[in-house]
């Protein structure tokens, strides 16, 4: 790949900056009217507020009163991180023996997995969340199962197809030496696997971390909920859409991904590369 | 041994890159997930120790259909088990969303052991799932029958609060708009017909700089937290109308003798309003609460159970009037204020007799206790039927007030008929009709479709 | 070693077929089979047969959802792979700050749809005002609506590919046919499109379906308003399972349909795109 000239660079360049700052707009007018009073919102959403319309923090105390932001948020970490911790390894695991082991139960698995790709979750929201619902999976625990369960299929099939490409002589030799399948596979092929486990990773993590229907039929609403449940529930939850809380928990919402985003973006960007390119 | 060492270490530093893949610059990720694993397993712990303690007590979980009342019964809640030790949750659902919320809720394990139904066709969904309430407590403290759903000789269902509505006014801005030259109207009292509304409505709307509003009514949005107030609640007049022409309380198939009249008023709602009608779909309860709290409305179609919103932003008590709804009906100068129920009480039988128990004892000490008693009338507001009232907890707003003024003065209520509308299918639909034809987008006739032959076909659904 | 791995079985691959089996294998199951039921849970399911299918194609919100969500799919993956295309192309330019710019077009795609949802309702019925409209005054709006922000939030993500595809591209094969006096508009065609190809069938196949499928943002958008004119088939399946007593099975049938369209179009899609690779 070579550098390719730049002719009208300079245009280009001012062109591209205008668009990024209106691409960044919406974030700045919910940012804007998250300090404006509630009943001014709908009104004169583009307006700065001042004056009268100008509240301070008074819209982040209450939504994070509201619904109890902070746990929302720890539920949605907590979910997210160990979730997709499960899947990458129980997958990796899994994609690796499917794909070492062949016979006619391997490869009806790997199909399967293949399959569920394309289901697309209203098929199942309603046995799903019934069958957790008597597991007793309705907590952040038990919604960990059900997340690698719906999302092995694209992980498996991921880490079969990178898998695939691995020479088998690095895996005989280990074998040899006397390594265990457990040792070679953690010794030799985890470290091999992975930029593929980032790839599954990050792509997993943006599902589950913004994933709204099936925790919401899944989890025990009594007791948690994620984020976009929250959020959703401003809306007539409490009596009354309460613009000023929707827009300062909004703000809320974005920041940690924001902030994610910037710190790992290189990992982001490759990932999705990566996962485009083997999907 | 040491490979299994160094397994582990390289397990370690796999969990490491895992983390660092999603999670780096935030070291305390794992903290705080494993906080909340902290927290979640001392809150097992604690539940454990209350089930313990208070043995067999068991848990009410309640569903609670009116959002408007969601913090008392969060507060009402807490103070019960702070008292007694059992365990009470509330949810309040979304508007519009009570039936789908009750669906997915009552599917569960952990199913809502108190939940509400809106009346007689709502029973009929729900009626596999009452528990019969006949020994209970709370029954005996109901006045009549009349407030209770009977299913042969069970009780289903025990209403909780009787609410009234109407148009509420802003006496304030009235009593001004009077003072005008060449007011159509002296006093408030004067408007007892659809004619004097629309007179008054009209002079309001042209004149409004003068009076300093924006219109006459609130608006009328459409949105699912207001839409309501008129595919239910106004479409209750057309409905109450044609079932008292004919002397009957419930029908497989409605003619819409009234439609016309259901016409007007809604027409009226659009035109003298505070915004264009094109803006109602996306106009929600609280804007048009907020209209009128404001005073840029002087007319707002709503209950009693409004008063606390609209007192939020500085109006009084003595600002607050309520008159009938007139749909230019025959004989309306004696027609009062519509009152009714929608709001009945069940206990789930399918939840286990320990919580079946708490759920009844819970629905006693709200209905005897001081804390509850005075929570039910005065912060909630609600008009109660159980006589463990009478004794001074008589709530009491100027919205309840005017409703009792009304039967003082010998007119006659309307009673809330629209229980015995077929469906939420059928609300929705008219809803729709209604907004398309505000919008210019949809044609009255739709509305009439709707509501005439949407009845018939949602009635044999519901009753195959 | 074959079989020496093969002990290890319920190390390796129990665990997720466990998760696999409760997650996907049983729900999906039971769903088709549901699907001819009459049912309000699952232990009270009665069989009826093909009832619920026939009911499906009498309900005209389900008719005009399906032509609604194909508008809408049709459109959006044709505006958000143009655009994705066109500034993929003038970011591997080497302009000045290409860095920047691709970091602010992708950043959209992280935020979920509930709340892209929200913030886009914000803003265009902010604009919407000055005309005395709402987003939910009629269908085309909250079809516009969602077809902005599905721009918003997809663009960036398609870009990277595409970014991507292009770098692959060999420079040599662009200087020879500059070399050969191929104008720009010959190169794009016959050079940069052929070789971006895997991309172009990727992406393509993402829009596809995502947009098909999409949910949380028609929720959060416009909720179906007005009339469920704006209701996409995903909505229309939830509303008629979660909102409607006695239409369970209809809405699992219609999820069976569903599940169905959504295979074919995957299938036939990736057929197509792949044939065209393989004749580059």
């Amino acid at each position: 790949m070579g550098v390719r000239k730049a002719k009208h660079g300079g245009i280009l360049t001012v062109v591209f900056s205008l668009i990024s700052i209106i691409w960044v707009c919406p974030i700045f007018v919910v940012l804007l009217n998250s300090f404006k009073k509630k009943s001014f919102i709908s009104m004169q959403p583009f307006k700065i507020p001042t004056g009268k319309a100008y509240v301070g923090l008074e819209n982040y105390i209450n939504g994070i009163e509201k619904i109890d932001f902070f746990s929302a948020f720890l539920n949605s970490l907590f979910i997210t991180v160990c979730s997709v911790f499960v899947i990458v390894l129980c997958t990796s695991m899994c994609g690796w023996y499917l794909t070492r082991v062949k016979n006619k139960f391997t490869s009806a698995i790997y199909y399967l997995c293949v399959f569920s790709m394309i289901v697309p979750f209203q098929m199942v929201m309603f046995t799903l969340s019934k069958i957790a619902d008597m597991l007793r999976l309705d907590n952040p625990v038990g919604i960990i199962l059900v997340y690698l369960g719906f999302g092995a299929g694209l992980a498996v099939f991921m880490f079969c197809g990178f898998v695939k490409s691995i020479p088998l002589e690095i895996e005989e030799a280990a074998m040899i030496d006397g390594c265990t399948p457990i040792q070679t596979y953690f010794q030799i092929v985890l470290p091999i696997l992975k930029p593929t486990c980032i790839t599954v990773a990050i792509l997993q993590a943006m599902w589950i971390w913004n994933d709204y229907l099936l925790p919401y039929l899944v989890l025990d609403l009594k007791k948690y909920k994620t984020i976009p449940i929250a959020i959703q529930y401003l809306k007539g939850g409490y009596g009354a859409i309460d613009m000023g809380a929707m827009m300062a928990m909004l703000i809320l919402a974005i920041i940690p991904i924001v902030i994610f985003y910037l710190c790992c973006q290189k990992y982001i960007i490759e990932g999705v590369i990566a996962g485009a390119v083997k999907g | 041994m040491k490979k299994k060492l160094v397994s582990v270490l390289l397990c370690a530093s796999m969990i490491s890159t895992v983390l660092v893949g999603c999670g780096s610059g935030e070291t305390s990720t794992t903290d705080n997930a494993a906080a909340t694993e902290d927290t979640a397993a001392e809150e097992t712990t604690d539940d454990a120790a209350t089930e313990t303690a208070t043995a067999g007590d068991g848990a009410v979980y309640y569903l609670n259909f009116k959002p408007e009342q969601d913090e008392q019964w969060q507060t009402l809640a807490k103070t019960y088990t702070e008292e007694t030790g059992t365990p009470v949750t509330v949810i309040t659902a979304a508007s519009g969303t009570y039936e789908q919320t009750l669906k997915s809720e009552i599917a569960k394990t952990e199913a809502p052991t108190l939940f509400q139904v809106n009346g007689p066709v709502g029973l009929a969904n729900w009626k596999d799932y009452c528990y019969d309430l006949k020994d209970s407590e709370l029954y005996t403290y109901v006045k009549s029958d009349d407030f209770v759903l009977k299913e042969g000789d069970a009780v289903d269902g025990i209403a909780y609060c009787i609410e009234t509505y109407g148009i509420i006014y802003n006496k304030t801005l009235l009593t001004d708009y009077c003072a005008l030259d060449g007011a159509v109207i002296s006093d408030a009292s004067e408007i007892n017909n659809f004619e004097t509304l629309k007179a008054v409505a009209d002079d309001i709307q042209a004149r409004k700089d003068e009076l300093g509003v924006a219109g006459a009514f609130a608006s009328a949005g459409m949105d699912s937290s207001s839409d309501w107030r008129f595919k239910t609640h106004l479409a209750n007049l057309p409905i109450y109308y044609e079932y008292k022409d004919k002397g009957i309380g419930s029908t497989d198939a409605i003619e819409g003798t009234y439609l016309d009249n259901y016409k007007q008023i809604w027409d009226l709602y659009i035109t003298d309003s505070t915004c264009a009608p094109a803006l109602l779909s996306s106009k929600t309860g609280e804007d048009a609460a907020a209209e009128f709290a404001t005073g840029m409305a002087v007319f707002y179609q709503n209950g009693t159970w409004a008063y606390g919103d609209i007192t939020s932003d500085g109006l009084t008590d003595d600002d607050l009037g309520m008159l009938p709804i007139y749909i230019g009906a025959e004989g309306e100068e004696n027609q009062g204020l519509c009152t009714g129920s929608e709001n009945y009480w069940c206990v789930n039988k399918n939840a286990s007799e320990a919580d079946i128990q708490a759920t009844l004892d819970f629905l006693a000490w709200v209905v005897t206790s001081d804390t509850g008693r005075n929570s039910l009338a005065n912060d909630m507001g609600f008009v109660t039927p159980f006589t463990t009232f009478d004794d001074g907890y008589k709530a009491s707003n100027p919205l309840i007030n005017a409703a009792d003024e009304y039967i003082a003065a010998g007119k006659t209520a309307v009673s809330w008929n629209f229980s015995s509308i077929p469906s939420e299918t059928w609300k929705d639909n008219v809803g729709n009709a209604l907004l398309e034809y505000a919008q210019g987008t949809g044609e009255w006739s739709a509305v009439e479709t709707a509501f005439v032959d949407g009845w018939k076909t949602e009635y044999e659904a519901a009753n195959q | 070693m074959e079989k020496s791995i093969k002990k290890y079985f319920p190390i390796f691959a129990l665990p997720t077929l466990i998760a696999f089996t409760i997650g996907f294998i049983i729900p999906f199951a039971l769903g088709v089979y549901l699907s001819f039921c009459k049912f309000t849970t699952i232990n009270d399911a009665k069989f009826v047969g093909i009832v619920n299918y026939q009911k499906i194609f009498t309900d005209p919100t389900f008719i005009h959802a399906l032509w609604y969500t194909t508008l809408f799919t049709i459109v959006s993956v044709i505006t958000i792979n143009v655009l994705a295309f066109t500034i993929a192309m003038l970011l591997t330019k080497g302009i000045r700050g290409t860095n920047i710019f691709r970091t602010v077009f992708f950043m959209p795609n992280l935020i979920g749809g509930i709340v892209l949802g929200y913030i886009w309702q914000l803003i265009l019925n902010g604009i919407l005002l000055y005309f005395e409209r709402t987003l939910t005054f009629s269908a085309t709006y909250g079809f516009w609506g969602l077809i902005i922000l599905m721009n918003w939030q997809q663009i960036g993500y398609m870009m990277i590919i595409y970014i991507a595809g292009i770098q692959n591209i060999p420079t040599d094969l662009i200087e020879a046919a500059k070399i050969d006096g191929a104008t720009n508009g010959q190169i794009l065609r016959k050079v940069t499109i052929p070789m971006v190809m895997p991309s172009i069938t990727i992406c393509s196949f993402l829009t596809l379906t995502n947009s098909f499928k999409l949910f949380d943002q028609n929720l959060a958008l416009t909720a179906g308003a007005p009339s469920n004119n704006s209701q996409m088939l995903a909505l229309n399946i939830f509303d008629t399972f979660y909102g409607r007593t006695g239409w369970e099975g209809v809405g699992q049938a219609k999820a069976v349909v569903f599940f169905i369209m959504v295979a074919l179009i995957a299938v036939i899609q990736l057929g197509v795109t792949r044939k065209k690779e393989v004749q580059q």
